[in-house]
């Protein structure tokens, strides 16, 4: 199965010769249908790594390569929502991928009832709940139908209910036909553990464990041969 | 204690007799800085918007000489426009000196680096927190400074509002492109002058006084139709706007 992503020795540095080494020297390759959780403490690079991925932030030293036209969506830890309603929100961003106004409001429709908006559909979208404001920018993602979802921390500011039901989503997400690949970064080990089915460990920019979910859970294992990671799995380095 | 009773007093009663003269003044004082403003907005919203969200060489330079056009005395803009304007000047063809036409030019080029660094600064702490959300779903950078100048369109209405309020109140341009011609080129700033230079001073204080009521009463009309239109979108309805736009 060919890569979706490969990275080689791929670094970023924000700021010029003085500023911050966000990435340094990470290769890896991730394949179609892969669930991905990226870990770390704050500031480790996790953002970074997947802005680079997403495109949005080039890499400063190697080489990254994916497929051209790549369908990819991201959704943040605080989704933007425009002043529009809730179905507009939608919309927009299949309206700013080139399809006409009135069919992405059907569509946008359509993705809202996927998870379980669209009563709200007319509905200001910044009167939303937090959660129902994740699970609108989950609809706007699934609206775009893409093969890549990369999730940055998404339900990081959530209540557990809403945590929950946005857990839920990715999961859905990843286990709809065609095999959405999803990269996420959390800090939610019992999240990663549900979710994902690979784990990359980064700290301070450099990757240093990537393993199957099972083998990073395994305690004696990464004790072992990942003692950093081992020691951020119990708590050790936050 | 004496000019200012006498000065409330006169303005009572020029606005109660509705003094023709005084209605006329207003008037144009109204239609020149609203004119001005527009203009100014049309170029300065769109041009603050791009050089928010747009990255070039040679950037920051451009956003120095645009804050330090901010300082500009309004008298050296009416010197350029009138230098522009006269007869012998690159503009002089147009025959708009002393005119209302050279008022609202003077008028729109002292508030357009206003207007312009303002909207640059509202859409570029939209676009540092927002921006790349917008990125992400595909939207390039002239899209991007619509949306976001769109989403921040209260803070831009207050943008120009402050540019109307610079406008209203500027007396060194209007003076020296328009003139303060009775009945033609006389606006409220330059007939406070004027007044206050005869030694009239309730009159010019009166004049004051009702250009200052006139701007609070455009603002307040302002913020409640803000307060209107912000009501509605927090509401439960689909905001009407958003429907005509998309």
């Amino acid at each position: 199965m060919s890569d979706l992503f490969a990275l080689t020795d791929v670094g970023v540095r924000f700021g010029g010769t003085r500023g911050v080494q966000a990435l340094a020297a990470v290769s890896l390759t991730i394949q179609p249908g892969e669930r991905v959780a990226l870990v770390g403490a704050n500031g480790c690079g996790k953002s970074t790594l997947l802005r680079v991925l997403h495109g949005l932030v080039p890499p400063s030293q190697g080489q990254l390569t994916s497929p051209p036209l790549l369908a990819q969506a991201m959704l943040f830890q605080k989704p933007y929502l425009m002043r529009l309603s809730v179905q507009a929100n939608v919309a927009l961003g299949l309206w700013l991928r080139g399809t006409p106004w009135a069919q992405a409001k059907a569509q946008a429709l359509q993705a809202l009832a996927r998870v379980g908006l669209a009563a709200l559909a007319p509905r200001a979208a910044r009167t939303l709940s937090g959660g129902q404001q994740q699970r609108l920018a989950m609809a706007r993602a699934w609206a775009l139908a893409p093969q890549v979802l990369l999730l940055d921390e998404p339900t990081a500011s959530l209540d557990p209910h809403a945590k929950r039901e946005v857990e839920a989503l990715m999961h859905e997400f990843a286990q709809q036909p065609g095999a959405v690949t999803l990269i996420f970064a959390s800090h939610n080990l019992g999240q990663v553990k549900r979710l994902a089915s690979r784990v990359i460990y980064l700290e301070q920019g450099r990757l240093l464990a990537d393993l199957p979910v099972h083998d990073f859970f395994n305690g004696s294992l990464l004790q072992t041969q990942y003692p950093q990671a081992h020691l951020f799995v119990k708590g050790e380095t936050l | 204690m004496t000019t200012f009773a006498d000065s409330a007093f006169t303005a009572l009663a020029l606005i109660t007799e509705l003094n023709s003269s005084l209605v006329a003044i207003v008037g144009r004082s109204l239609g020149v800085s609203t004119l001005a403003t527009l203009l100014a907005g049309a170029v300065g919203l769109v041009l603050g918007a791009w050089l928010a969200v747009a990255r070039f060489a040679g950037r920051g330079a451009l956003l120095t000489l645009l804050n330090t056009f901010l300082a500009v005395p309004s008298v050296v803009v009416g010197l350029v426009v009138y230098l522009l304007l006269s007869r012998s000047g690159p503009l002089g063809a147009l025959g708009w000196l002393f005119s209302f036409k050279a008022m609202v030019l003077a008028q729109a080029l002292l508030v357009l680096p206003v207007v312009t660094a303002l909207t640059r600064q509202v859409v570029e702490d939209a676009q540092a927190l927002h921006g790349e959300q917008l990125q992400s779903l595909g939207a390039g950078t002239g899209l991007r400074s619509v949306l976001l100048a769109w989403d921040e369109r209260y803070a831009l209405l207050t943008v120009m509002i402050a540019a109307f309020g610079r406008a209203i109140s500027e007396v060194g341009a209007v003076m020296i492109v328009g003139g303060n011609i009775e009945g033609f080129t006389r606006v409220m700033t330059t007939a406070i002058a004027l007044e206050t230079s005869k030694g009239d001073l309730p009159l010019a204080l009166a004049l004051g006084l009702i250009l200052l009521g006139v701007v609070l009463l455009l603002n307040a009309l302002i913020a409640g139709l803000k307060r209107w239109r912000q009501g509605l979108e927090a509401g439960s309805v689909t905001p009407a706007l958003s429907g005509a736009v998309f």
